[in-house]
């Protein structure tokens, strides 16, 4: 139905899509895959008229296809999720639905209208939504629902969907790969956008691969593996599963007891948390996004004070310090909401690298700072973790996201501390350099560091922690051995079907 | 301080709160829309001046209150529509344009007062509509039922607006180019058209505003205004962007203000503190925004022009 020739997009500095084309038959789920920055945004922007294309025609039924507008892409039956939605949080899911659309009453609003076709396509898509509630009460999950709604109320014939479930949890992406898989088997057309290998193995039709705005491969999901899309990403074969060899703990470096820890509205968000990790581990905390991860890591890194109970690092007790002093017990931490509190936009790269160390003697030579040391230490932490920025004195704020996380991993992973807490480590960053940070976090074990890691992605959680402890309402359900323990069982847990409970 | 609390003062204060309130409320409403949809106008006061001596002067030399009014819209639609043209499509720092729109609204307003009419002369005021009925009705009667025409219909505007941006598909549209232009652009609304529009209601409000002041005052004078264009500003945060906060801010202005020149009559207030005593008004405007500003946010978008794909 659809067909993309020969786009090519420029940006300044930037070639975004070169010579791609791509095509889209009724019933089937056409993947785009790539890195972050490969150009798949960029491509579906101009098929959806935010962008214009320098070269290239598109066709839609084997007409020519004239789109500037979003508008022009609206009346040609093409819908899109957009990586970012596109929601009004101050109006209702009604509103937002009905906005620029014709009203059925004349100038008045027709919200009763819109309200009972979005509880039908609602009902018959599974897409549970309330058409009064505004978009800021909602979770993102809920919001997303609106978006699937907004463009099939459009009765959108091609449905774009870029990134959707970067935002979601495990058990959300099952329920929208129902949905979708109905709208496929309606006779739409699916674009599909992600980078998460299983999650394209599991819905698409055919994959196309796209690697710093080129086309690199086109397959069909049928016997493509992740290492071979993987290879296609990267332009090089990656290993999807560190290795890694038998841990040796020793003494306990974190000690957690009866940690109880509010969150912002003053509710219990960590539930009397007992946890200790040795020196020479690595500790997988797994479980649903909201569940007191983040609370639990902010309040070891002394982000956030406890309401009660007690966090030892390397003997000492840390709460009640602030996180200068807590990194002074020999805490690395890398936060999970990087760009808020891991960098500093108006820094320069380097500055950023070196941002907890500047007090370090190496780094100063007579009370002044020694930039050529300095320089040799940042260049080749930008090379290992590949961070790509122009130079070293571009500012933080430059970067691409994935590059900013880079960034700071390099710089919390660079020492050997006693103990590293690492949120997410890898969540947008590419898979190449997720290979790198894994393999980093697994040496610094062997170094003797004590690793907590909080992460969401069970593939990272199996295949990097020693002993995965599952969180659920701010509780750990229970500590389980990543070698025999099943993905099954540690779903259930995250879903708070406790070990204990089943066991008796 | 007793001969405050007679009836003919506290009627007074009342009655002249309200006709105070008016212009303010007027211009605030006008700039809501502005507002709503991510458009900080400063040049209000600029356009009240101006609307201010064109509904004069077109009153001096008609000698209909109407006619003024008619060219107090006229001057208000074209400074809203030159403002709509520096703030959405030239995308003009909106602080900055709006402070030369009031500038040259103040400079221009007198120049033609000093060219054309020189000495202030009198003229004829909106006629009096005492409401059949109500109007009889002691105490309230003369507090809210003898106006003239221009104060009922500047009260009927009130429910107007909450209309138009609650339940039209434009208000709805408003306030999706207010919070996330990207979103409603994405879905075809027109982003510029929507703050043309809204720009321009702003600007023919303000422009009313100033032709209600004057010819309610039946005068002119060099900045007749006395920055009521900013406090009507300030009292659009103080309302939370909504109508009838802002009819409450107006309202509240309007009697503190009227209460102070009641007892400057009355002599409760000593004449050497009377500049003083001018200043109140705004300081009690100022203090009740702090309060109430804090616990509400403005539109996402307010003073961020929009670009698609930026
Ligand atoms: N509006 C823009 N201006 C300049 N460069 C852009 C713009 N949008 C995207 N790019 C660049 O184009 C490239 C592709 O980006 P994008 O399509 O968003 O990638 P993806 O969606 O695959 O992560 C990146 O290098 C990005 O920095
Ligand atoms: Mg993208």
């Amino acid at each position: 139905m659809l067909e993309m020739k020969g786009i090519t997009k420029r940006f300044p500095g930037v070639l975004a899509s070169d010579d791609v084309s791509f095509d889209v038959y009724p019933g089937e789920v056409h993947t785009l895959l790539g890195e972050n920055g490969a150009g798949k945004s960029t491509l579906m922007k101009i098929l959806y008229g935010l962008y214009e294309a320098d070269e290239g025609e598109v066709l839609l039924n084997g007409e020519p296809l004239d789109i500037h507008e979003p508008t022009d892409a609206i009346e040609h039956g093409i819908g899109m999720i957009h990586q970012h939605f596109m929601l009004v949080p101050t109006l209702t899911v009604a509103e937002n639905v009905a906005l620029g659309l014709r009203s059925s009453k004349g100038v008045r609003t027709d919200l009763d209208v819109v309200s009972a076709r979005i509880l039908e396509l609602s009902e018959i898509y599974g897409l549970k939504v309330d058409p009064n509630a505004f978009i800021w009460q909602m979770a993102v999950g809920e919001q997303q629902r609106v978006e699937i709604i907004k463009a099939l109320y459009r009765d959108a014939q091609l449905l774009i969907l870029d990134e959707p479930t970067a935002v979601l949890t495990p058990q959300e992406v099952d329920q929208l790969f129902v949905t979708l898989r109905q709208l496929r088997d309606d006779g739409r057309g699916l674009i599909f956008i992600s980078h998460k290998l299983h999650e394209v193995l599991a819905l698409s039709t055919r994959i196309t691969v796209l690697r710093h705005g080129r086309v690199t491969g086109s397959v069909s999901a049928e016997g493509a593996t992740r290492e071979s899309l993987a290879q296609m990403m990267v332009g090089r074969a990656v290993k999807l599963a560190p290795d890694k060899t038998e841990a040796h703990p020793t003494d306990v470096k974190l000690a957690i007891k009866d940690l109880r820890v509010l969150r912002d509205r003053g509710e219990e968000g960590v539930r009397g948390v007992d946890l200790e990790v040795r020196a020479g581990e690595i500790v997988g905390v797994a479980g649903v996004s909201g569940n007191g991860q983040m609370l639990l890591a902010e309040a070891i890194a002394g982000l956030r004070t406890p309401s009660e109970g007690s966090i030892r690092i390397a003997g000492t007790e840390v709460v009640g310090m602030n996180p200068k002093e807590v990194r002074g017990t020999g805490l690395s931490y890398v936060p999970e909401k990087r760009m808020k509190d891991g960098a500093i936009s108006e820094f320069t790269v380097s500055e950023n690298l070196l941002l907890i160390d500047h007090n370090e003697s190496e780094y100063l030579n007579h009370g002044l700072y020694d930039f050529g040391t300095i320089n040799e230490h940042c260049q080749q932490l930008v090379e290992e973790y590949t961070v790509k920025t122009p130079t070293l004195d571009t500012p933080a704020r430059n970067l691409s996201g994935g590059n900013i996380q880079k960034m700071i991993i390099a710089r919390e992973l660079s020492g050997t501390p006693e103990v590293l807490v690492a949120a997410q480590p890898t969540r947008g960053v590419d898979i190449g350099a997720a290979e790198y940070i894994h393999k980093r976090l697994i040496e610094q074990r062997d170094e003797s560091t004590a690793i907590l890691m909080i992460s969401e992605d069970l593939d990272e959680v199996f295949g990097v922690s020693d002993r995965v402890a599952v969180m659920y309402e701010g509780e750990i359900m229970g500590i389980v051995d990543p070698k025999t323990a099943t993905r099954e069982e540690v779903g259930l847990m995250m879903a708070g079907v406790g070990r204990e409970q089943t066991g008796g | 301080m007793s001969e405050l609390f007679t009836q003919a003062a506290i009627v007074a204060v009342v009655a002249g709160g309200i006709r105070l309130a008016v212009p303010l409320l007027v211009a605030s409403l006008g700039e809501t829309f502005g507002q709503r949809s991510g458009v900080l106008n400063l040049g209000v006061d600029g356009i009240m001046l101006l609307g201010a001596f064109g509904g004069y002067y077109a009153v001096l030399q008609s000698g209909s209150p109407w006619l003024g009014l008619l060219v107090g819209i006229g001057i208000g639609f074209i400074m809203g529509l030159v403002s709509a043209l520096m703030a959405v499509t030239l995308k003009a720092e909106q602080g900055i344009s709006g402070i030369g729109v009031y500038l040259f609204g103040l400079g221009f307003s007198d120049l033609l007062f000093q060219k054309w009419v020189g000495t202030p002369r009198p003229i004829p005021k909106f006629p009096k509509l005492d409401i059949p009925g109500l109007s009889d009705i002691p105490w309230l009667g003369e507090m809210f039922f003898q106006h003239s025409v221009v104060i009922y219909l500047a009260f009927a505007a009130i429910p107007l607006s909450m209309w138009i941006i609650n339940k039209t598909t434009f208000g709805m549209n408003i306030r999706a180019v207010g919070e996330n232009p990207e979103a409603a652009d994405s879905l075809g609304v027109s982003v510029s058209r929507v703050r043309w529009s809204t720009v321009t209601i702003g600007g023919t409000l303000a422009g009313i505003a100033g032709a209600i002041l004057a010819i309610d005052l039946g005068i002119f004078q060099q900045n007749i205004t006395n920055a009521q264009g900013f406090i009507a500003i300030a009292l659009v945060y103080f309302g939370a962007w909504r109508p009838l906060g802002i009819m409450l801010g107006a309202l509240l202005y309007g009697l503190v203000n009227a209460l102070v020149l009641q007892m400057k009559v009355l002599e409760i207030i000593p004449p050497d503190w009377s500049d003083i005593a001018a200043m109140t008004p705004a300081i009690i405007t100022i203090l009740a925004l702090v309060v109430v500003a804090t616990r509400f946010s403005p539109p996402s978008a307010l003073t961020k022009p929009f670009t698609r794909g930026a």
